[in-house]
């Protein structure tokens, strides 16, 4: 881990009015990984995503990809800077064709201006024509082709989560941010869900941070953990280290099982 | 001293403007609506203390509380009727409903009765008091204290009755509230019916004190109401009534300034850069959607 | 190609319905009241088009839009009442001052959101209102007096530029940026759409061809009023857009059509008109919000040339 990381967070934080939802939160992910943020309900994971994405403005603090300083730029910003991200609560394009939501994804990376598409001149043809290509073939890679035509809203709950990973990539991401991918499947989906970004990471060569409940999911697949408790980072490590740190066992199951794990 | 006299001008028509911004600002605490058809409810208000006065030969008070009741009832209907619908559509289908019932309101009134103004009876015999050197109406004063006892009866019933700690619950959570036992259905009723009957109060004033009333006499006073209760802080009970005496006496001062062309657009002015620098108003608190 | 092939169908069956309803009118079997009619229909999908880009597209609700008629109509009556210019010339400058208008208004009130943005764009509309009532150059509350220039040649090119437009618009990646920031403005956000700029864009473009309506509203009279132009002239508009299908561009042009003839029968009966207009409004949004078409489009229906969608299909 010599290199310099791809995403470094300095001692970020954010008041809201008076209160502190996250501080003092340093992190640095490198070239690769697959890292896992994990704590307790209302721990402050969420508030984190939305510093890194730029959806809220950190009160103090650096972030930077690449050596390049984020803070400041609006999302959509920071997305073309190379960071996209899921939603804890799915958040697709509803009443747009499967197909039309990852072409949104590639809304940055066409160039035909208004003006040709309002005229139809060439430039506008061959640019949505390549969009289109590119988000059809995007889309067999996630086995999704079969709906390309189907609106967002109606395909099943799984489909749902996998379009909206498809999406987020399809943007482009250097660094790719899953908020609670597994949230409300069964065994099955979500056993599928990380072969997925198993596969994902594989073919793009992506670097991964993600938000999870399922504490399997997290300790099976990532390979370095965070732990955020009431806005603070109380430790990080390998899943091996995290499970049998004290702080991380009394921030999840109170002090007293702290204790009575210490004991056994 | 012509300053001061202007000042208590502004003042009357600002709780004018508070006593209709209450209604507005109780319903959109409660339902998120914004209830365009609550100048509506003024102005029927208005007519209705007309006829009572100028009909049977009421005087101001009998009046005022017949138009008070009617505009209660009204408010209720109007609720149970077009809005209880809408409590999960989305906003944009409620604020396209409520523009709806107002129409509805303003040219069924018109069909029925004619558009024509008629001129409000004479009911307070209107003196001018001396207060060292300046002039006050009687009318204005009268407008005055009554909007005040309004108001506190409100404060009292909003804080310290059980259908008052209701109407806060379910603005609060709806369903919350609603699992705590609370009938959310006879809450929004009363919001609506006290929140009515403050417009149907404001009528009778408007009439009184302009003395001249016509079917589309609601449509700028509630706009202009409502940007007293964004002015205030939306939601907000003492954000009315402070928003409603804002605008009255900066209205007021524009006018007295020669600009009185241009009294309506102060209104809308205010309201922009309210929306565009606090858009929480005076006394809100910011609030954002979710991530 | 089929893509092609539909827009030819367009522009064959465009030059159709000018060309028979142009003989109607030359050859006297239409009359002048008809003939007046169809110009205000032609005016009316103008607007609805123009606000449907905004409202339905981009999903950002202005109820404001009368004001920007009136900078149409006031600036193309000045060009050619003050200026003596040609008709096509005034008519391009109104769209383009409307425009100005629209990115004035826009770029500070599209921060908000919902019903916050409804009552700004109200507010702006009647500030827009209350300053051509203050201005004497253009008469003030008497209005300003203006030469009949209006023809169905005229309504019908500027007609068929808006509809031309805002379709080719939409069908590109430009469109539909405007719609993911309606689906869902924080995940456009997240997708590298710049919400703020695509808003605006928008607002502006839909403020144009407002002005273009104005211009050939104001040419339709022979005088117009600051009056001519308060909210409710904004509701008309929303109505049509409304009660057409949010999102749908063929939904607006049906609203349109129907509530023009409808208003045009109902002249007389000015509180009529009103009632029923309100009725059938409360009545859509109780039993069917989604309006007349929803977000499909007529030529979904018929499964030919996809051109005018709001963005729920695509042509191969």
């Amino acid at each position: 881990m010599g290199s310099s990381p791809l995403l470094k967070v300095q001692s970020a934080g954010i008041q809201f009015g008076g209160l502190k939802a996250v501080w003092d939160f340093n992190m640095e992910i490198h070239q690769g990984e697959l890292v896992g943020l994990i704590g307790p309900n209302g721990a402050g994971k969420t508030t984190c995503f939305n510093l890194l994405t730029g959806v809220y403005v950190p009160t103090e603090g650096d972030i930077s990809l690449e050596g390049q300083r984020l803070n400041g730029l609006a999302p959509y910003q920071v997305t073309r800077k190379g960071i996209s991200r899921t939603f804890q609560n799915i958040r697709l394009f509803n009443e747009l064709s499967v197909l039309d939501n990852v072409k949104v994804a590639y809304h940055s990376l066409a160039k035909h201006s208004i003006v040709s598409s309002i005229f139809r001149l060439p430039s506008h043809f061959s640019g949505e024509k390549e969009m289109e290509e590119k988000a059809i073939e995007f889309l067999t890679i996630f086995q999704l082709e079969p709906y390309l035509n189907e609106k967002a809203k109606n395909l099943p709950y799984g489909m749902q989560r996998r379009l909206e990973i498809a999406r987020a990539l399809a943007a482009g991401p250097k660094l790719l941010l899953l908020d609670e991918p597994a949230a409300g499947m069964n065994p099955q989906e979500t056993h599928e869900l990380m072969e997925l970004i198993a596969f994902v990471r594989e073919k793009f060569n992506l670097t991964i941070l993600l938000i999870e409940h399922d504490m399997k999911l997290v300790m099976g697949i990532c390979e370095r953990i965070y732990v955020l408790d009431h806005g603070q980072l109380i430790a990080e490590g390998t899943p091996n280290e995290i499970r049998n740190n004290p702080k991380v066992i009394e921030a999840y199951l109170g002090e007293e099982a702290a204790e009575s794990h210490a004991e056994s | 001293m012509e300053w001061i006299q202007q000042l208590i001008n502004g003042i009357s028509l600002g709780s004018i403007y508070a006593l209709i911004a209450l209604g507005y600002t109780m319903v959109y605490g409660i339902i998120k609506l914004i209830n365009f058809a609550h100048g509506d409810v003024f102005m029927i208000g208005a007519f209705v203390g007309f006829y009572a006065i100028a009909g049977w030969g009421l005087g101001f008070f009998p009046a005022l509380l017949l138009a008070m009741a009617v505009c209660a009832v009204f408010g209720v209907l109007i609720e149970r009727i077009a809005y209880k619908r809408l409590r999960n559509a989305t906003r944009i289908a409620a604020l396209i409903t409520a523009i709806g019932v107002s129409l509805l309101i303003e040219y069924g009134f018109i069909y029925v009765r004619g558009a024509q103004a008629a001129a409000y009876p004479d009911v307070l015999a209107n003196k001018n008091y001396d207060l060292f050197g300046i002039q006050v109406s009687s009318q204005s004063l009268l407008i005055l204290v009554v909007s005040i006892v309004l108001m506190i009866i409100l404060h009292f019933v909003v804080h310290r009755t059980k259908i008052g700690k209701a109407m806060r619950a379910v603005s609060h959570d709806m369903e919350a509230a609603q699992l705590m036992g609370i009938n959310v259905n006879t809450t929004i009723s009363a919001t609506f019916a006290i929140g009515s009957a403050l417009a149907g109060a404001a009528g009778v004033f408007f009439g009184v004190y302009y003395t001249k009333i016509e079917p589309l006499m609601g449509v700028i006073p509630g706009v202009k109401a409502f940007v007293a209760a964004v002015l205030g802080g939306i939601g907000i009970i003492p954000g009315a009534m402070v928003g409603g005496l804002v605008l009255g006496v900066v209205e007021t001062i524009v006018s007295a300034l020669g600009f009185s062309q241009w009294r309506d657009a102060a209104a809308f002015i205010i309201l922009i850069l309210i929306l565009l620098f606090r858009p929480s108003g005076i006394f809100g608190k910011n609030a954002r959607e979710k991530v | 190609m089929k893509k092609v092939k539909g827009f030819w169908i367009y522009v064959v069956l465009s030059a159709v319905i000018y060309g028979v309803i142009q003989l109607l009118i030359n050859g006297g079997i239409l009359n002048p009241f008809y003939a007046n009619t169809l110009i205000f229909i032609g005016i009316n999908i103008i607007l609805a088009v123009s606000l449907h880009l905004v409202i339905g597209i981009t999903g950002q609700f202005s109820i404001g839009h009368a004001g920007f008629l009136a900078v149409g109509a006031y600036i193309s009556a000045i060009i050619t009442m003050k200026f003596q210019l040609p008709f096509p010339l005034a008519l391009l400058a109104g769209g383009i001052v409307a425009a100005l208008a629209g990115l004035l208004v826009g770029i500070p009130s599209l921060r908000l959101k919902g019903d916050y943005l409804a009552i700004a764009t109200l507010g702006f509309g009647e500030i827009i209102r209350i300053v051509f009532l203050n201005i004497d150059y253009v008469g003030g509350a008497s209005g300003m007096q203006v030469t009949h220039l209006t023809t169905w040649t005229y309504t019908f090119i500027c007609l068929f530029i808006t509809i031309t437009v805002i379709t080719n618009f939409t069908n590109s990646r430009h469109g539909r940026a405007c719609i993911s920031v309606r689906e869902n403005e924080i995940a456009a956000d997240a997708m590298g759409i710049n919400t703020t700029y695509y808003k605006v864009v928008a607002f502006a473009l839909g403020s144009f061809f407002a002005g273009i309506a104005g211009g050939l509203f104001a040419h339709n009279f022979y005088i117009i009023q600051p009056g001519n132009f308060g909210f409710l002239k904004s509701f008309d508009i929303l109505i049509f857009v409304v009660l057409g299908g949010l999102g749908s561009l063929s939904g607006s042009v049906i609203a349109a059509i129907l509530l023009t003839v409808v208003s045009t029968f109902l002249q007389d009966y000015p509180e009529t008109r009103m009632i029923i207009y309100s009725v059938v409004l409360v009545l859509v949004m109780l039993y069917r919000p989604q309006g007349l078409m929803g977000t499909r489009e007529v030529t979904d229906l018929f499964g030919k040339w996809k051109g005018a969608k709001g963005g729920n299909s695509y042509g191969k």
